[in-house]
């Protein structure tokens, strides 16, 4: 789960309680002396490993600056690379991204790549030693849930990294469907620190990241085009024309016919 | 002497350590890191670390986000 958003400290704690989340994102920026209340205490207590990102760089050598100032200040190698284009869509620089993921990964640093839903891009981020792929579903806090689900299941086919959906889940479905596309995880913020009630939110994104996740191991049945039906065929195949309750010795489900036949001569009722 | 502290212009003393600096930003040494210069210092370092004038301080600490 992300940090993001919540209110308060203490909704906070109360949705990450309730998440069960065992990694948190946390972004790193200048001391400001009137902020009450650390972070990064409450992950200590919840026991929660604080994932680092370097949110708000536009560039890769703010984001490697900021990975390394992150390395220091929390003691961990593990890093969420955000290397956004803009202020207004906060899409994924591409060039920049990839960029800064081969030289943290030469640094030593465990980069967990957010990025856009390009399969091909998720090749090369892969390729230059990323540890995992996070692609977007869509843009950060829009909530629109998964906007090209066919990329990500392609991105799935193509990668053995880690794939995690991070970006755009606005609620518990958009969760269970990256399960069911095959990421390994999903990452969210704004869908559970802004919702009416963040505890009750987290809940049940924990419960559909469950549910997809066993739905994709299960194996679904294919969509098809026409019905299949699921209950046995009838052996009889001739419907009686009479009005009584027929049982033909060869059937297994008696037959009421549809109409009284005289019935059937009478005008039909003026529309 | 000036440096520039977080994006400010900021005076202090010419013997000034980093471990002075961010008592005065913060009452917890937890979960901070600094860049002078553009270049991390790690903690161990701070008591020992004085500046030049118009030295580049970044102090960043751990918040909500992301």
């Amino acid at each position: 789960m992300g940090t993001g958003g919540a209110p308060s400290l203490s909704i906070l704690r109360e949705a990450l309680i309730a998440s069960e989340t065992q990694i948190t994102t946390i972004a790193m920026r200048r001391v400001n002396p009137a902020t009450s209340g650390s972070i990064f205490d409450l992950l200590k207590e919840l026991k929660i490993a604080p994932l680092p990102n370097t949110a708000g760089c536009y560039t890769a050598g703010d984001a490697i600056l900021t990975a390394q100032l992150a390395r220091e200040a929390l003691g961990t190698d593990w890093i969420k690379l955000e290397v956004i284009a803009d202020d207004i869509t906060l899409l994924p620089d591409p060039i920049e991204t990839l960029t800064a993921a081969s030289r943290l990964v030469a640094q030593g640093f465990v980069v967990l790549a957010y990025t856009n839903d390009d399969p091909i891009l998720a090749r090369k981020l892969e390729a230059v030693g990323c540890a995992a792929i996070m692609p977007l579903g869509s843009p950060i806090g829009s909530g629109l849930g998964i906007r090209n689900p066919h990329n990500i299941e392609l991105m799935r086919s193509q990668l053995t990294s880690p794939i995690i959906l991070d970006a755009g889940i606005g609620t518990a479905s958009d969760a269970a469907q990256a399960m069911e596309l095959g990421c390994d995880g999903v990452l969210l913020a704004s869908a559970v620190t802004r919702a009416q009630k963040p505890d009750l939110m987290a809940a049940a994104m924990k419960f559909a990241v469950r549910a997809g996740r066993d739905a994709y191991l299960a194996g679904r049945i294919p969509k098809r085009w026409h019905a299949l039906a699921s209950s046995p065929e009838r052996l009889t195949t001739k419907v009686q024309a009479s009005n009584s309750v027929s049982r033909s010795p060869k059937s297994d489900l008696p037959t009421i016919s549809a109409a009284n036949p005289e019935e059937d001569q009478r005008e039909s009722p003026q529309f | 002497m000036n440096i520039i502290l977080n994006g400010s212009n900021e005076e202090v003393s010419d013997d000034t350590h980093l471990s002075d600096i961010v008592l005065k930003l913060s009452n917890s040494s937890t979960g901070i890191a600094i860049a002078v210069d553009n270049e991390v210092v790690p903690q161990s370092l701070w008591l020992s670390t004085t500046l030049h004038a118009g030295a580049q301080v970044e102090i960043l600490a751990a918040v909500q986000g992301g």
